[in-house]
């Protein structure tokens, strides 16, 4: 029974994403709509595959992810540090929160032409919006995990007679576990965001710039291979996130 | 004392800014003095027509919310409170969330163009995910005695959801639409930047660029970052005003 309940599930998910592959097709087969605007299933398969051959796709999804993974380095390890020196001070929130948070409202992209006339174009650039990008949610998550340790675990460190030491490692740390990580999970889904815009607007590598040299060229079977990719890459960003996150609450301590 | 803190990094931020600028050989282009943003901020709205471009991106990224957030409500609903719906469309949602969200500026600029449409279509499918996501999961959580007693009443499938689902889901309704808000403000600068030019503070940043006059460039960042702040603290009244309206 429960077997079959699933395979009712599963039918039913991919039931809707068939039907439009299937008016798609027709679509592309009947012409109604002209190749620029939409080629056919089959064609972007072709490409998709002919990108992989040639290894093409396989140098930009490896750029865009190291990218990635520099400003990701960056930014999270400068957000935990911020994160956790404004979450435990409250005078150094008082002196550095209000300024963060106002710096916090300017839209991601905007301080692409400021970094742009300061640093270039180059990888730099890159990383650098790609950091504030993980900066910014991995400041606001860790600031309050360390903020919101319950009292009460509070109040058996200071019964246990815990040194300042003691009572971070013991007890402050291991209570800020779930939004340390939920900060971690938003700042690299940010990063990824990122980066595909930042290429598409200044880069000359990566999936973002094979999507929008895809454009230029109209052709847009490159462009939804790469959408293809794209959904791939963050689906499994995604399974692996939650289960790390998983494994993580499993040791979490909760008060009772 | 403690009252004045928080303005004290800023102050000393400014302080520093303005003799770096002055006291070292850092170009005045590359780092004009604040006071000079600041003059080229105030000289944008008096003669500079920003006005003009503020109002312009205002409107794009209020027309691109409105469709996006209401359609994304819609969904939220539909896949919160049908079970056919949400086995069916679920899938596909959650897979398309998958995709990052400038993935679609090159497609939308192909179906739509790269006027003012394409523009406003992706501004309105950045606002929808958030209003979808959060909507449909304050509608899926809402307790099932819920619906039992609206059967009981026999309420008809419109009045449940007007009377019962969109109050009892309100609050994450709210939290959709602010995260909304503030994707479609994102997307509108992006539009702005990737888009073709046209009158809007992305494109006069975009402009200050390529003409190398980092003031305006920073004189439009901080008016971006003025808007931030002033849509969130909305947001957070009109929910609060929202919310306590239910309560009572």
């Amino acid at each position: 029974m429960k077997l079959h309940h699933g395979a009712v599930r599963v039918v039913a998910g991919i039931a809707v994403p068939l039907l439009l592959l299937g008016a798609w097709s027709l679509t592309a087969r009947e012409g109604w709509l002209p190749d620029q605007i939409l080629p056919a299933p089959g064609v972007v398969r072709a490409t998709l595959k002919e990108f992989i051959a040639s290894g093409e796709l396989l140098d930009a999804t490896l750029i865009s992810l190291e990218r990635v993974a520099k400003g990701f380095a960056a930014g999270a390890v400068t957000g935990l540090a911020f994160g956790a020196a404004i979450g435990l001070s409250p005078r150094l929130n008082r002196l550095f929160g209000p300024t963060f948070l106002g710096l916090a409202q300017v839209p991601l992209l905007a301080w692409m032409p400021v970094m742009i006339l300061l640093v270039g174009i180059d990888e730099g650039l890159k990383v650098i919006l790609i950091g504030i990008a993980s900066f910014i949610p991995v400041v606001l998550n860790v600031a309050q995990g360390f903020r919101d340790v319950p009292p009460a675990l509070r109040e058996v460190g200071a019964v246990l007679l815990f040194d300042p030491w003691s009572m971070l490692t013991q007890i402050v740390l291991p209570a800020a576990v779930p939004s340390v990580f939920t900060g971690l999970r938003e700042g690299l889904a940010n990063a990824w965001q990122t980066v595909i815009a930042v290429e598409l607007f200044a880069s000359s590598e990566g999936l973002g710039y094979l999507m929008s040299w895809g454009r230029q060229l109209f052709q847009l079977d490159l462009v939804l291979a790469v959408v293809v990719v794209l959904g791939v890459i963050g689906f499994a960003l995604n399974w692996g996130l939650a289960r790390v996150e998983g494994r993580l609450g499993r040791w979490q301590v909760r008060p009772a | 004392m403690k009252r004045f803190s928080p303005l004290l990094v800023p102050l000393a931020a400014l302080a520093i800014w303005e003799a770096v600028s002055r006291l070292t050989h850092v170009s005045h282009e590359l780092l004009p003095p604040p006071e000079k943003v600041a003059a080229r901020l105030w000289d944008g709205f008096a003669n500079g027509g920003m006005a003009g471009d503020l109002a312009a991106s205002l409107l794009r990224e209020f027309a691109g919310f409105v469709i996006g957030a209401a359609s994304g409500v819609a969904l939220g609903l539909l896949l919160g409170l049908s079970r056919a719906a949400s086995r069916l469309i679920g899938p596909l949602f959650l897979g398309y969330r998958q995709v990052a969200l400038f993935a679609w500026v090159p497609l939308l600029s192909m179906w739509f163009g790269g006027g003012e449409q394409g523009k406003i279509a992706f501004i309105a499918l950045a606002a929808m995910a958030p209003a979808a996501v959060n909507t449909w999961r304050g509608t899926s959580a809402l307790p099932h005695s819920y619906i039992e007693l609206s059967r009981v009443l026999m309420f008809r499938p419109l009045d449940y959801v007007r009377f019962v689902a969109l109050p009892g889901a309100l609050p994450a309704i709210l939290t959709g639409l602010r995260s909304s808000l503030i994707a479609a403000w994102l997307a509108t600068v992006g539009a702005e930047l990737f888009l073709d030019v046209a009158p809007g503070l992305g494109g006069r940043m975009n402009e200050g660029r390529e003409t190398f006059q980092m003031d305006l460039v920073l004189a439009s960042v901080v008016l971006l970052g003025l808007l931030g702040l002033t849509f969130s603290r909305l947001a957070v009244a009109a929910e609060k005003t929202l919310l306590k309206r239910r309560a009572t």
